[in-house]
């Protein structure tokens, strides 16, 4: 059985300025040559071309590239050909691309052929589906670092340093009686292993960053029934997201509202008036409140301006915003909090531009994308733990094989993210630095 | 043709390879024949006469657990018995000797000679007889036609083999051994892929002319620890190794001549181990060293012949002259023999099955130096496991394989005919990722009753073996049925979990801070379990927590191991595989999916695109027979 040909609308929708439609797998050149104006194309060349239905009629004119496999995306013989965007012209021409041997390809069905290609490695792959789902500024370009190989670097890095941590640990195990060969070597091993911890927590810490700029930076508006949160929503969102009234417990359930601000991706959560309640509904919306609070990268606690904000679940770096600034005198209100209108719309900007500051603050660090996705996380998480076990048995004067079965594991769960890890490449790091021979 | 020419296996060349297989088929029950030069010659050390080590001394045991010679014949000719890595854990401890060459030659024969169902025949092999398709057996020399349904070629270096010494070339397998040509032509003509490949040798040295008042000594361990399960205690006299160094005079006199050694001159395309340098390669690669070590390794109790381990070379006998007597304690020494490089071709491991068959030719097996191993017992465990093929296949069964989390063996024969080799191919302990459970003090616990089942193993060692394994059960039984509760452990000073659960002196026993004298202060009864006993509990429990968590790891391996894939695969119509990845799966033919992801270069892409399409291939061919 042959891989089948698979074809599909590979830019936006229509109508749009062009079309472009891309053919991949063993049918391409018979494709090209039943439905196009020419015989064959000459790889990698851009040839105006007349696409044609399976009953000769033309369908429209436009540019195609051929690329031969395996030097294409795919690693499969590929045609792209851009038409005029209309609607009705996509349309016929993948009918008739169909009709001569290619079907529809499923989502991220190209992708998928790259990866079994061996042109993708795993992280690059997932930065593809990234890149193409990136609705932020800051999801564009991190995919784009990713795409790039910024995490497959730096897995790999951590990757060379744990081989070099084994092939000493090795080097001690398989070659007692070598001279040059290190009897102990504890203390280098001690060493390697902190550096790697430190780096692997640093990237867990950081990491959370990474995840948020794909997946959202969390934001909760927390405070007492009707000080306005739902109305602050409202006006973040720039709809009626949430209902407003004037009874307090109005909100019993959180409300999620995604949006992009500042070039990141967010979503504010309007919450459940935190106070003391016998109704068992609204004790749910308040324990929820807490939750997402929790959960949340920033908290916004909103008050209302006419009385004094006092609340013990305030943590530091969360954001205290006063409301209805228009029911007060404006000289009685302090200048260290932001004071605001949500009713009016007085000062959203400002809390607006507080938020994008906190979240530029919070990636400020971050240069390239250390983890984008729960799965690298675990296994990084898993990594650091069997770190940890190597590190208290070299502590605990446990034998290098034990030691060294800890650093392997780590090894294997970095490896997870990339690729696989191979003995090999222990033995090679030994002879390169030891000179071994008796 | 005489009747008694015909066999059931033939094994061609009587090295360890050669050794093992034929006594292996021989133990199965099958008519066997060991064709070999010089019947004085099976059993000879071609090169350093040690066995073991780390890797390789588990390789022996697990030789001997399944009733091999290579163990019993070491245990009977070592000199110097050492266990290494004793400050490690007993995973990676590795039992070595230094052995008499002649006492190792003289009991090899002795085995092999008087072995049941085992003809020894000295002729030199000529070629193979081929009918059909198949091997049907072989032609000597004298013109001897031998039939037998399987062949094991076994016959070392003799391929291309040429000696380097300066300039000097002689073409040969071991000094005063000639090149077998017409075999060797067979086996071109059948177009494996083949591969050079270089190993050396240092010079021989007359140990009564040796200064070794000033030199540090290293003696053997106080209690001799056997390779074999069979043997209880080494009777064979104990004698030391000296320590010399090379010095920066010595360095001089190599570097100045670098040119002349017919590695440096560009003579040797073959690629060298990494793990056993020359001198030269040494000196060249390790600039900034001032010394390296040398062992003097005497080669037997009453041969003055001393092994200087480390400064093997290539280069002119003049040159060894002068930089070996600028030595500390050779300034006098007279030269035996000088050190040469041989370069020889061998045949990419990568054409045989998981039971050393030739795939392109039925009935062919190969084992030992001719895959690109070096090391008697690498040579052993694949003459072994060729041997036990060859049987199978004369029977019509399949191969019997052993996977990596089960033996050395299994890593061994799946690193070659997986991945191949590039240098010269020896065992180390890292290559194997169970190695926690493959120790050397389990190989019988890990193989035996494999070998009994696989009918390997004789009536001798399989009581032994039962023995042993039901004292060892009854052993863990009793440890798991006596108990303490924590409050009870703690009056004795042991720091538990104070959560009220009572645990087996089993459980306890896997705490890093108890050891087996502590539970058996609080166990009497346990103290009364015999020592062997008691040292091999106190091993498991050791390594229990490990192993537990390697379950599922192994799990996975089986589960990988067991998806096949069909020897027919078409890779080309499996699609998205890279033109290099497509031609590495069809020059190896992957017998299983975890093989096919063991393979060099082989991406995790490759893997899913090559299970999806064994998934969705629609109709199983359905065997005629079932
Ligand atoms: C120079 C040199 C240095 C080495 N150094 C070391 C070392 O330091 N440590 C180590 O562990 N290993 C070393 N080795 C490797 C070790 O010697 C071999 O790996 C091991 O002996 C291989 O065993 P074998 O059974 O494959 O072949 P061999 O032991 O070489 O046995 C081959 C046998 O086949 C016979 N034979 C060959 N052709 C024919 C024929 N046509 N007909 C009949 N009989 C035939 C030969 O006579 C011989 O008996 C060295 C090898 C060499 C050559
Ligand atoms: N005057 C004034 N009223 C406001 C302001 N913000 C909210 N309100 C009113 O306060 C009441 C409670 O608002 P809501 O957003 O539902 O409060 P929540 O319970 O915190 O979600 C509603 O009647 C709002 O119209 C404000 O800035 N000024
Ligand atoms: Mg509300």
């Amino acid at each position: 059985m042959r891989r089948d040909t698979i074809c599909a609308l590979a830019s936006g929708h229509p109508p749009a300025a062009i079309s472009v439609i891309r053919v991949s797998g063993p049918e391409t050149t018979s494709i090209i040559a039943e439905r196009l104006s020419v015989s064959q194309l000459k790889p990698r060349h851009a040839t105006l071309v007349e696409l044609r239905s399976e009953s000769g009629d033309q369908i429209d004119s436009g540019l195609a590239v051929f690329m031969l496999g395996p030097a294409s995306y795919t690693g499969e013989d590929t045609l792209e050909i851009s038409l005029h965007g209309g609607r009705m012209i996509t349309e016929l021409a993948l009918q008739s691309i169909m009709s001569a041997g290619a079907r529809l390809a499923e989502p991220g069905e190209f992708t998928r052929r790259a990866f079994e290609a061996g042109k993708l490695d795993l992280t690059r792959a997932e930065a593809v589906a990234d890149l193409i789902d990136a609705e932020s500024e800051a999801q564009l370009d991190q995919a784009l670092k990713q795409m790039d190989g910024a995490l497959e670097t730096l897995y790999s890095g951590w990757r060379e340093d744990l081989t070099e941590t084994l092939a000493l640990l090795e080097a001690s195990i398989d070659f007692p009686d070598e001279e040059d060969a290190p009897e102990r070597v504890d203390a280098p091993v001690r060493q390697k292993l902190e550096n790697l911890k430190s780096a692997l927590q640093q990237a867990l810490a950081d990491g959370n960053v990474t995840e948020r700029i794909r997946d959202g930076f969390r934001i909760a508006i927390l405070g007492k029934p009707n000080a306005g949160k739902s109305t602050l929503l409202n006006q973040l969102a720039k709809r009626e997201a949430a209902i407003v009234t004037d009874i307090p417990g109005t909100t019993r359930d959180v409300v999620e509202v995604r949006l992009t601000m500042g070039g990141y991706l967010v979503w504010v959560s309007d919450t459940a008036g935190l106070r003391e309640t016998h109704d068992v509904v609204e004790a749910e919306g308040v324990r929820r409140a807490l939750k997402a609070g929790d959960e949340a990268d920033l908290r916004i606690w909103l008050h209302d301006a006419r009385e004094p904000f006092r609340s013990d679940r305030v943590r530091p770096g969360d954001l205290v915003v006063s409301n209805k600034s228009d029911l007060v005198d404006p000289k009685s209100v302090s200048r260290e909090t932001l004071a605001i209108s949500a009713k009016a719309g007085d000062g959203i900007d400002e809390v607006e531009a507080e938020i994008v500051a906190r979240i530029s603050s919070l990636t400020k660090n971050v240069t390239a994308p250390i983890i984008t996705r729960a799965r690298h996380r675990q296994g990084i998480e898993r990594a650091l733990a069997h770190l940890e076990t190597a590190s208290q048995n070299l502590d605990n004067g446990i034998g290098a094989e034990l030691v060294s079965e800890d650093v392997r594991l780590a090894s294997r769960d970095l490896g997870t993210l990339t690729g696989h890890v191979d003995p090999e490449s222990v033995l090679g790091a030994v002879f390169s630095s030891f000179c071994i021979g008796k | 043709m005489q009747a008694d020419m015909k066999f059931d296996v033939i094994v061609v060349g009587g090295g360890h390879a050669g050794c093992e297989a034929a006594s292996a088929a021989a133990r199965m029950g099958a008519t066997t024949a060991l064709i070999t030069h010089k019947i004085e010659t099976i059993g000879e050390m071609s090169c350093n006469p040690a066995i073991g080590g780390l890797g390789k001394g588990h390789l022996v045991r697990e030789i001997d657990a399944l009733d091999g010679l290579m163990g019993r014949v070491s245990d009977k000719s070592g000199i110097q018995f050492r266990m290494l890595n004793r400050s490690k854990g007993p995973a990676v401890w590795g039992p070595r000797a230094q052995i008499d060459r002649k006492l190792y030659r003289k009991a090899m024969q002795a085995e092999i000679l008087h072995h049941e169902n085992l003809s020894v025949v000295e002729d030199g092999v000529e070629d193979l007889s081929v009918s059909g398709e198949k091997v049907s057996g072989v032609i000597g020399e004298s013109g001897t036609e031998y039939t037998a349904s399987a062949v094991v070629i076994t016959t070392g270096t003799f391929l291309k083999g040429i000696i380097h010494r300066g300039a000097e070339r002689i073409p040969a397998g071991r000094v005063g051994e000639k090149p077998a040509i017409g075999l060797a032509e067979r086996l071109y003509a059948l177009e494996l892929p083949m591969g050079r490949l270089k190993t050396g040798t240092p010079a021989r040295l007359n140990g009564e002319t040796i200064d070794w008042d000033p030199l540090e000594k290293q003696p053997a361990d106080d209690d001799p620890i056997p390779f074999s399960y069979l043997t209880d205690r080494i009777e064979v006299p104990q004698v030391s190794c000296g320590i010399t160094f090379t010095n920066p005079e010595t360095h001089e006199i190599i570097a100045e001549n670098i040119e002349q050694s017919a590695v440096y001159s560009g003579a040797i395309a073959g690629r060298g181990p990494r793990y056993c340098p020359s001198i030269e390669d040494k000196i060249h690669r390790f600039a900034d060293k001032t010394r390296h070590q040398i062992f003097l390794e005497p080669e037997g109790l009453d041969d003055p012949t001393v092994y200087p381990n480390g400064i093997s070379t290539s280069l002119p006998r003049d040159v060894q002259d002068a930089f070996i007597r600028k030595i500390e304690g050779l300034e006098n020494v007279e030269i035996l023999e000088y050190g040469y490089a041989i370069e020889y071709d061998y045949v990419d491991p990568r054409a045989l099955d998981s039971g050393l068959q030739v795939k392109a030719l039925p009935g062919l097996f190969l084992a030992g130096q001719i895959n690109g191993t070096t090391g008697y017992e690498e040579a052993g465990a694949q003459g072994l496991v060729a041997g036990l093929n060859a049987v199978r296949y004369g029977r019509g069964d399949d191969n019997a394989l052993f996977d990596r989390a089960e033996a050395y063996i299994g890593v061994l024969i799946d690193d070659l005919v997986t991945r191949g080799v590039t240098e010269p191919y020896r065992m180390f302990t890292s290559r194997a990722e169970y190695r926690l459970s493959l120790r050397s003090d389990n190989a019988d616990q890990r193989l035996t009753q494999r070998g009994i089942d696989l009918g390997l193993v004789g009536k001798t060692r399989a009581e032994m073996f039962h023995v042993k394994h039901a004292a060892l059960k009854s052993g863990r039984d009793l440890m798991q049925s006596v108990q303490m509760t924590p409050n009870e452990a703690q009056k004795l000073g042991w720091k538990v979990n104070q959560d009220g659960q009572r645990r087996s002196a089993w459980e306890y026993l896997a705490y890093p801070s108890i050891d087996m004298a502590a539970i058996e202060s609080a166990f009497p009864e346990i103290a009364a379990l015999d020592g062997m006993v008691k040292t091999q509990l106190e091993i498991e429990a050791m390594y229990a927590g490990y192993i537990e968590r390697q379950k599922d790891d192994v799990e996975a391996l089986r589960r990988e191991e067991a998806l096949a894939l069909p020897s027919d695969l078409d890779y080309a119509a499996v699609g998205g595989l890279t033109n290099e990845v497509r031609a590495k799966l069809e020059l190896i033919r992957p017998a299983t999916l975890g093989q096919a992801g063991r393979i060099e270069g082989i991406t995790p892409g490759a893997l899913t695109a090559l299970l999806a399409y064994v998934r969705r291939r629609p109709e199983r061919k359905t065997s005629a027979h079932a």
